[in-house]
């Protein structure tokens, strides 16, 4: 995957680009997305892929303007157009599938394949999300992966969590990726999504993982249900970062759109 | 000198082994550990030490806000201070603060802090917290990284609601009001002073400097660990090219006074414990949501107050507290040299005593508290001379107020009424 920049209304977006095939466009979660993901490399073998980074992700430049959920979806939007895409395959995880199924509602006839891995955007009061905002680093492993072992050298990558030069990184880090997130997903991560969903016309698979102790997978119906005609593929043995821990089992969850 | 007795409010019944079975004193605290019934006594006890603290001649009394916090049982400091505006004769009414981003719409606040103004005779000083992560973003839902935003409205529209002598319609992000006319406005004109309490960003001590606000780092480590970031406020002072009037600045401090040294440690140690250790025992997943502070601010590496140093304020025993100045505590003589060395050092002319330091009974609280007054406060009254005439950052009290509470102690007789009226039956 390669990192390139296009110009937006709002800022220059850095994206991902990779692969060849039809265009997909990946919408990344709250903890970002690299280089080097797992999930991109499958989806690459079959797709042109991109994937934008949210404005202050990476050191992607920041949005001060993009507030609330419509200033997101729109810049979604913007994204699409910046890169000359018309009806790309839309694929989001979690935050990021919350913006796709915003963007796939509010603008039904230009999507025409939406996935969504473990989206927010929906919230029950019997099974609350847990607070990703008052998580400490060393707690992020069990909440978000089905081995949180093979989750925490996935999360650090051999860095030592209790160093202080790391820590002031990953601070940092997280006020500017974080901090951007919380827009749409602090201190509830709903923003009315339920309200919209019918508009949605997409062909939708819907993909979650068993063991997602973040956002668990009761919500799957809640989109099932929202979304005519939408398709759950249910993982095993697989988290909230399923993107990581399953991407081949994703990507082809993902085929079935065509 | 300026100095406001200060009360935070703490609930004295956190059990002994708080900190080992329980994860935080502040957002998730344990709802079984407040008893209603005991608030009833404590709440009336901690006014009436502030109310105390204003007849020894303290300059001020002063509340703060926090929100579902076992430090500080003042959820609304306004509240307190209308009681203050009435049992208090002389201080300044010092409310650090009311959050202003939490108020819907925060004409609400420019309106009760007029009305603390008015009632207390103009001895109002109005604090202006952006407000601790835990309070402001875990407590009361703001989204972190648009807070400080938020914030810089609510402030631009209380100032235009004070100030501005007829109706207007202000069109905010946040707030759309059509008809902005507050009813009652403040005695003190054009405003009651502000202070604004800070933890070491740039941006903030620029909001002071610009607006003539006085910056107050509320710490609780004290004053030898605030050195670098008061040092970090006087250079920007400097740079902008503004007078180093000591009152452009406060500090607040844990001051306990005894007899000599050793009484002090025996009469306070187990209460500074209390707070240090069960206080502040704040999980640290609420510290700082991610957002709320500035990225600049934490390049800069300011750490947040409520950072305790490594290892924890648990290790520390007294004699490293009151030495490395967490605590000022021991005889008035101690005291007043630490006390100096302070205000010397950290050139600041408002100084917010924490004289209630956690479960400390109101006894002890006011042998300390008279001490202070009797044998240290005086001796340090002259310390900036060539400001004394500053009066930027402090109260301008009406010259006659009325007494509260002076009725007479019957109603008129009818005829009574008629003579004073010279109405005929």
């Amino acid at each position: 995957m390669q990192l390139k920049t296009v110009q937006t209304r709002h800022v220059p977006v850095q994206y991902l680009q990779g692969g060849s095939g039809p265009a997909l466009v990946f919408l990344h979660g709250a903890g970002g997305v690299t280089a080097d993901d797992p999930l991109l490399a499958e989806l690459a073998k079959t797709h042109t892929v991109y994937a934008p980074l949210i404005p202050g992700y990476g050191d992607s430049e920041e949005a001060p303007e993009i507030r609330d959920m419509l200033d997101f979806t729109l810049h979604g939007w913007d994204a699409v157009a910046a890169l000359g895409l018309t009806d790309p395959i839309l694929v989001g995880h979690s935050m990021g599938g919350m913006i796709a199924a915003e963007m796939a509602a509010i603008a039904p006839n230009d999507v025409s394949r939406l996935a969504l891995i473990a989206p927010a955007g929906l919230w029950d009061d019997d099974h609350p999300i847990a607070d990703l905002f008052a998580t400490l680093p060393y707690e992020m492993p069990e909440l978000l992966f089905h081995d949180a072992e093979v989750g925490t050298a996935m999360l650090t990558a051999g860095r030592d969590l209790t160093d202080p030069n790391f820590l002031q990184t990953y601070l940092v880090n997280n006020a500017r990726q974080l901090g951007m997130a919380g827009r749409i997903l602090f201190p509830i991560p709903e923003r009315g999504l339920s309200q919209r969903l019918y508009r949605i016309k997409a062909k939708t698979v819907i993909v979650w993982g068993d063991s997602d102790r973040l956002i668990p997978p009761v919500y799957a119906h809640g989109f099932k249900k929202g979304i005519a005609g939408a398709e759950l593929v249910s993982i095993p043995e697989a988290g909230h970062m399923i993107t990581l821990e399953k991407p081949g089992l994703v990507a082809a969850a993902i085929a079935k759109l065509g | 000198m300026k100095f406001t007795w200060f009360n935070l409010m703490p609930w004295p019944y956190l059990p002994d082994d708080f900190r080992e079975t329980h994860r935080s004193v502040w957002v998730d605290i344990d709802q079984k550990l407040f008893d209603p019934a005991k608030s009833h006594e404590v709440y009336n006890t901690y006014m009436d030490l502030l109310e105390y603290a204003d007849t020894l001649g303290f300059d001020g009394v002063g509340v703060n806000e926090h929100h579902q916090n076992g430090y500080g049982i003042m959820p609304s400091p306004n509240i307190i201070a209308a009681g203050l505006a009435r049992r208090t004769k002389n201080a300044a009414v010092v409310v650090l603060g009311n959050s202003i981003a939490l108020y819907n719409p925060p004409v609400r606040v420019a309106e009760e802090f007029a009305m603390l103004d008015c009632i207390s005779g103009g001895r109002l000083v109005a604090g202006f917290p952006v407000g601790t992560s835990m309070d402001t973003n875990y407590c009361y839902g703001q989204i972190p990284s648009l807070t400080r935003e938020k914030y810089n409205e609510a402030h631009e529209l209380i100032i235009k609601a004070w100030t501005t002598r007829e109706p207007f319609a202000f069109n905010g992000r946040y707030n759309k009001l059509r008809h902005v006319n507050i009813w009652p406005r403040p005695i003190q004109q054009p405003h009651p002073p502000v202070h604004i309490p800070g933890g070491g960003s740039v941006e903030t001590y620029d909001f002071c400097i610009d607006n003539t606000y006085s910056y107050s780092y509320l710490s609780f480590s004290g004053y030898l660990r605030a050195q670098a970031l008061m040092n970090g406020y006087w250079k920007r002072v400097e740079e902008r090219g503004v007078d180093k009037s000591p009152y452009r600045a406060g500090f607040a401090q844990t001051i306990l006074v005894a007899d000599t040294d050793e009484e002090a440690e025996r009469l306070y140690s187990e209460h500074v414990s209390y707070f240090y250790n069960r206080c502040l025992h704040v999980y640290p997943g609420f510290a700082d949501a991610p957002g709320y502070r500035t990225i600049k601010t934490i390049q800069s590496g300011a750490l947040s107050q409520y950072a305790p140093p490594t290892g924890g304020y648990s290790t520390l025993s007294w004699k490293e507290l009151t030495e490395q100045g967490h605590v000022i505590a021991g005889s008035p003589e101690t005291v007043r040299q630490r006390m100096e060395e302070l205000i010397k050092g950290l050139n600041v002319g408002n100084i917010f005593c924490l004289m209630h330091v956690g479960d400390m009974p109101a006894d002890k609280c006011m042998y300390s508290t008279k001490l202070f007054a009797e044998k240290v406060m005086p001796k340090l009254r002259n310390m900036f001379p060539d400001w004394d005439h500053d009066n930027r950052f402090w109260t301008q009290p009406l010259k006659d107020r009325v007494t509260a509470g002076a009725l007479p102690k019957q109603a008129p007789t009818r005829e009574e009424l008629m003579k004073t009226y010279a109405v005929e039956a």
